[in-house]
């Protein structure tokens, strides 16, 4: 597969490692109340769609970027690429 | 001044060249190679004051600049390795920690790479059986990570020839997939 | 002799020598394996798969499933070669497959007499029972006789190679499509890659007689090639196969650069693995005609009609001199056309349609059918049906077959694209589900006529020109045939008892499809299955048309209703040399040295992988025999003197930024904010599920700068991680992380003398008392005059220790310095091994109790898990499930005999319990002698293990047979109370 990446453009598939499900960038407080349920839901519940799903990919064998690839995942065709920390950012993650 | 006897990567006293075909492969052990990683917010801040150093703007994505006496190239968003000639005096991580202040952050990495040096005619065709780059999307002036011989490697196209910097601790493996495709090609 | 005295695209003035079973022969450059055999007179080549029957060849090119060969002998030997494709050259040596004693009689043909039982299925009927003879009598005996040629067990003498190839256009296939859309897209400038698998560019132009213009077609496909070859955007693969269409536009290919010299040039691949990243593609493979299937359709002499004239025209040779032609279509008088032209005998040709057109110079036998053949090493008679239900015998030596031709559609359904059933030329087209860029052209687009291929190749540059933005021109293309494909679909002979094969590969014949289906496997996929139609190495191409019309006619259905089954990569087969590259031997995969590794290979130590690591693993001394004598002796040494180790290997992570602090304290699951800058503290990394991920220590070099170790195994999963944290979760923490592994060559110097060793070696405005430079210091030095280096007192064998690291280009030089220095006190090297036993001594966990399934608790270190704090997986590890107080807890195991061997992997019962999984109480996860106590030791998980100090248990592998009494104690075997390290 290729991925175009969005600083370094079409880059193969192979250059990256494979994480999951983009949902793992909406990690819960760990001090908040509720937090075990939280993290359980965080940790385990995956949804695995036959279509659009949104992962993460980390491009260790290139800029070291961790990027959010929404994928088909039946026809591997790629919709969209960004890097994962404009995303984290865009979801109001800080520090 | 101690008196430590270095060894190159390639694991002798003196740097190796091979001559095949119309390509000459040197090990280059005496170049200095530090990353700058600016800090956070000081992005821009950090730019200026590499460009000073270098004298020519800090490279952008995937390219790789050469000034009077140092060279840069990009790593990753925000971050440059600078390579050239070790500052005799205080080291050249020490001089750019020294310039760059709380703006980055300054890693000494000159002996965590081994660099080969190319030169020579076909060296576009020598690199398509080494890695996945587009060589003729190369020109003078880029810079892009890659692998090669299953090592993640740089790759940069110089005036006058490329550098290969590849893990240092792997340096023989990777000595020997450059010659094996050399003598394979040539 | 078969040869034709005049013609052919051989190179007559030269002739090239080669054997086949021990015969020599003569050829010419340009030949094929095939077309010289057959020039010589030669049309039996082979047994068959299963009834050992004798086979000619069927086709001229790479869908050849019958004249398979074995090629070269010594470790060059290459079983399963195709005749057809393999390029003739001087001292070529082949032997045939799968016959005993020999090619003319193979004593397994008897298989041929046992046919009955030997049907569709006959496997699964067969040899059902009883159970127990399959591995030790069925098997073999299949193997033995339905093998196909035989695997040289030398070392391939040859190298292989790799690359990585970038097109604006991939086209695959050099005859007269892909040349139109390589001239139209080459003039305009796009990067365009021409691959083919033929050494010769052309494909059917120059197997066939009609003109271009007014030049022959292989003229004028020589005449494009030679300008395509001028151009530097052009790059052409000739003998390149296009072995695979994969995601958004990469394709795999083989390119065979030296398969046709007797040996590749020193130090040049004999074959190339090319990846090929191309924009778009044009599929221009052409089409593959299919066999009639009637009875023993089989005999050499019987092939393809296409085939034929291919021999007769590209390399002037005939199988024989008296021939007829059996055909469904029109395209089947063009070979007897062809054939009466160069003065060859048609005895006739027999068309199954009633409405056949005439032919000068030929007997046409409209509405006929060849309903037998004769000739048991060679075909000498065929039995023809009349219109009029007269049977006739033609006598003749070759017979050519027609059924129409399949567009070859293999690539294009690579990324699951369904082929599309097309009335109009009875077969199967590509669908609209192509690969990710593919366009199909020329005859593989149902396209067949010369005319109608150039231009549909050129049509399809023009297209991929106007995607790209480019302006092209489409080419002035010459004048050519352009007739009109009339086929009336037949596809075998029916009422006979005899066998009338469909797949010659894997001797698949019409009676095994009507098995199939009377045994109600009739799905395209079941029916494949089932009979292994389709599953040779040829993958069907001449075989699968055949029997899914077969099946659709036994279920009433249409063929489209019927279906048909996918091709699959590689298209052809691949060398398994070529999918090595030069991934072989030592260089299988690359290796690490370690700075210390020339030094320790002048030592004579034995080295272990670790990862791509080698490390030293002990270094015998003159006298040791044993392994165990070396171990013993380095750790004896190191815990009463000093020892040195390499530990280099350690992953070395330097964290630098404002929030350094703050994002360590996430990551660990213990605390970091508060660490002083010149100290190290030991640290435990969970998963967010809260089972243990990794532990090493973080040293506090500034305010804003840590250096972190992680173990050897996990140092790139653990950057990866940290990257993760930094980048998704927290995008706005101010840290930066860069490997420094390489960049620091680092030595463990252990034992009560490692600091007056250190003292020697260090400059002396450092103070390294302890005072000075505590247990858990650290800090930036100067060592031997000046050279720049880190010290860190920390320690893993549990003496008095530091870990000293300098520029990796000074760690030879550094531990040649060390052993210098420490004579006076004996110093000694230690390998992995020492480090390993010293480690479970003092109790340290390490990568066999950091498997993946233990939590902070279970390793003893429950307390370290902060709740001050949100760190990566604290919340999951108080999960209920994982807080047990009778969970598993490391724990120390003696032998109650001291000479007891306790193995690692062992599980842990009650004494007197019966060894099974209900009374299993824990495993033990590492093991060793330990010198220092003089006893076997061990360390594992016993359930509640913090609660049974001294108990008695037992420690049983049913894998090894180990089987010893234990008794749990401590894991901290020495010094408890960690007096000497803080010495």
């Amino acid at each position: 597969m290729i991925i175009n990446h969005p600083l370094l453009g079409p880059c193969d598939a192979q250059e990256f490692t494979y994480l999951g499900d983009a949902r793992l960038i909406e990690r819960p407080d760990g001090m908040a109340d509720g937090a075990a349920a939280a993290f359980f839901d965080y940790a385990y519940l995956r949804e695995n769609p036959a279509g659009e799903h949104r992962e993460l990919w980390f491009h260790e064998q290139g800029d070291r970027s961790w990027l959010v690839v929404t994928r088909n995942t039946l026809t591997h065709d790629i919709i969209s690429v960004e890097l994962a920390r404009d995303v984290a950012r865009r979801q109001g993650r800080s520090a | 001044m101690h008196d430590l006897t270095p060894l190159t990567a390639l694991g002798s006293g003196a740097p190796q060249t091979d001559t095949i075909g119309p390509v000459t492969i040197s090990e280059n052990p005496d170049s200095a190679l530090v990353s700058v990683a600016a800090r956070l917010g000081q992005e821009a801040a950090c730019a200026r004051v590499l460009a000073a150093i270098l004298g020519v703007p800090a490279p952008d994505v995937a390219q790789f600049v050469q000034g009077a006496t140092l060279g840069a190239f990009w790593t990753a968003q925000h971050c440059w390795m600078v390579d050239g000639p070790d500052d005799p005096q205080a080291g050249l991580s020490a001089r750019l920690k020294a310039e760059l202040g709380d703006m980055a952050s300054v890693t000494d990495q000159s002996v965590g790479w081994v660099r080969f040096d190319l030169q020579g005619d076909g060296l576009g065709v020598l690199f398509e059986r080494l890695c996945n780059l587009d060589m003729a999307r190369m020109p003078t002036g880029s810079a892009r990570r890659s692998v090669i011989e299953h090592l993640g490697c740089f790759v940069l196209h110089r005036d006058g020839g490329y550098t290969v910097y590849g893990p240092r601790s792997s340096a023989q493996s990777l000595h020997h997939a450059l010659v094996t495709a050399a003598r394979s090609v040539f | 002799m078969n040869r034709l005295s005049t013609g052919g695209q051989i190179d007559r003035a030269k002739t090239f020598r080669f054997t086949f079973d021990g015969v020599p022969y003569d050829g010419h450059p340009g030949d094929t394996l095939a077309s010289a055999l057959l020039a010589n007179g030669v049309r039996l080549m082979g047994r068959s798969f299963k009834y050992h029957r004798p086979r000619g060849v069927l086709t001229a090119g790479s869908e050849e499933p019958n004249a398979l060969v074995q090629l070269r002998n010594g470790g060059r030997q290459e079983p399963n070669t195709r005749a057809t494709t393999a390029e003739l050259f001087n001292g070529l040596t082949a032997v045939s497959q799968n016959a005993w004693p020999s090619l003319k009689f193979d004593a397994l043909a008897i298989n041929d007499r046992l046919s009955n039982f030997l049907t569709a299925g006959f496997y699964y009927k067969t040899f059902m029972w009883p159970a127990a003879f399959w591995e030790k009598l069925y098997e073999p005996i299949i193997r033995r006789a339905a093998g196909l040629g035989s695997i040289t067990t030398e070392p391939d003498p040859d190298s292989y190679d790799k690359g990585f190839l970038h097109c604006d256009l991939l086209i695959i296939g050099a005859g007269p499509a892909g040349l139109a859309a390589a001239l139209t897209a080459g003039r305009a400038g796009a990067r365009v890659i021409l691959a083919d698998e033929d050494f010769r560019m052309g494909g059917r132009l120059n197997a066939e007689t009609h003109a271009l213009g007014e030049q022959s077609g292989a003229d004028w496909a020589a005449a494009i090639v030679a300008e395509l070859a001028s151009m530097p955007n052009i790059r052409l693969l000739t003998r390149t196969t296009i072995l695979g269409a994969f995601d958004h536009g990469i394709y795999g290919a083989v390119e065979r650069v030296a398969d046709h010299l007797p040996e590749p040039a020193p130090g040049k691949p004999r074959q190339i693995l090319w990846r090929i990243y191309s924009k778009a593609a044009v599929l221009c493979a052409g089409a593959i005609e299919r066999p009639i299937a009637f009875a023993n359709n089989d005999r050499p002499g019987i092939m393809m009609a296409g085939a034929l004239r291919t021999y007769v025209n590209r390399w002037a040779v005939t199988p024989a001199q008296t021939v007829a032609v059996f055909t469904n279509n029109d395209d089947g008088h063009r070979t007897a056309r062809d054939l009466l032209a160069r003065g060859l005998d048609v005895a006739a040709i027999i068309d199954t349609r009633a409405d056949a057109p005439a032919c000068d110079g030929a007997q046409v036998m409209a509405g006929a059918q060849v309903i037998d053949s004769a000739g048991r090493l060679g075909l000498k008679s065929v039995t023809v049906r009349q219109a009029d239900g007269r049977e006739h015998q033609l006598k003749l030596g070759a017979l050519g077959m027609s059924g129409g031709w399949n567009p070859n559609v293999a690539l294009s359904s690579h990324q699951r694209g369904r082929p599309q059933w097309n009335d109009e030329i009875a077969a199967f087209l590509p669908g609209a589900d192509l690969p990710q860029g593919m366009q199909v052209a020329g005859a593989a687009a149902g396209r067949f006529s010369t005319q109608a291929a150039l231009a549909s190749g050129a049509d399809a540059a023009m297209q991929v020109l106007s995607d790209m933005g480019k302006t092209g021109h489409a080419p002035d293309l010459p004048m050519a045939e352009d007739g009109k494909t009339r086929i009336t679909p037949f596809w075998h002979v029916g009422g006979t008892k005899a066998r009338a094969w469909l797949d010659f590969q894997n001797d698949v014949t019409v009676k095994d499809v009507t098995l199939a289906h009377q045994e109600g496997f009739r799905s395209v996929e079941h029916l494949k299955r089932y009979t292994t139609l389709g599953m040779a190495t040829d993958q069907g191409k001449t075989a699968n048309m055949g029997g899914l019309a077969v099946m659709a006619e036994l279920t009433g259905q249409s063929i489209a209703q019927t279906g048909t089954t996918m091709f699959r990569p590689p298209y052809t087969p691949v060398a398994m040399g070529a999918l090595a590259g030069r991934s072989v031997g030592r260089d299988f995969r690359p290796f690490r040295l370690t700075p210390s590794h020339k030094w320790a290979v002048e030592q004579g130590a034995t080295f272990v992988e670790v990862g791509m690591w080698l490390r030293a693993q002990w270094f015998p001394q003159p006298g040791e025999s044993d392994w165990r004598q070396s171990v013993d002796r380095e750790v004896r040494a190191t815990r009463s003197s000093v020892g040195v180790c390499d530990v280099t290997t350690l992953g070395k992570i330097d964290v630098q930024g404002r929030d350094a602090a703050a994002f360590l304290n996430r990551i660990y699951c213990n605390g970091f904010a508060k660490l002083a800058v010149g100290r190290v503290r030991y640290g435990l990394m969970l998963r967010e599920d809260g089972i243990a991920m990794d532990d090493g220590t973080a040293a506090r070099l500034a305010d804003d700068h840590f250096v972190v170790t992680t173990t050897t195994a996990n140092a790139v999963a653990v950057f990866r991680h940290m990257e993760f944290a930094r980048q998704c979760l927290w995008p706005d923490m101010d840290v930066q992380l860069i490997s420094t592994t390489e960049a620091w060559a680092q030595f463990a110097v252990a034992g009560p003398n490692s600091r007056a060793l250190l003292q020697k070696i260090v400059d002396p405005e450092f103070d390294l008392s302890n005072d000075g430079f505590p247990f858990m210091a650290c800090g930036e030095i100067t060592v031997c005059g000046g050279c720049p280096a880190r010290l860190f007192r920390i320690s893993f064998s549990g003496e008095l220790a530091f870990e000293i690291a300098v520029p990796t280009r000074y760690g030879d030089a550094l531990i040649r310095r060390l052993m210098a220095a420490g004579h006076e006190f004996g110093v000694t090297p230690y390998g992995t091994e020492a480090l390993g036993v010293m480690r479970i001594e003092k109790g340290h966990a390490a990568g066999n109790e950091l498997n993946g399934q233990t939590t902070a608790l279970n390793l003893g270190m429950g307390r370290m898990v902060s709740d001050k704090k949100d760190s990566i997986g604290a919340v999951l590890s108080r999960r209920e499930g994982l807080q047990d107080e009778k969970g598993l807890r490391l724990v120390g195991f003696m032998p109650r005999n001291p000479q007891d061997r306790v193995i690692a992997g062992a599980h842990l019962l009650e004494t007197g319990a019966e060894l099974r999984a209900a009374n299993d109480l824990g495993y033990v996860t590492s093991a060793c002698y330990s010198p220092t106590l003089n006893s076997y030791i061990a360390i594992g998980f016993l359930k509640a293990g913090d609660a049974r100090l001294g108990d008695v248990l037992r420690a049983a592998s049913p894998l090894t047979g180990h089987d010893t009494e234990v008794t749990v104690v401590s894991p901290h075997f020495i010094d408890p109370e960690g007096e000497r390290l803080r010495a």
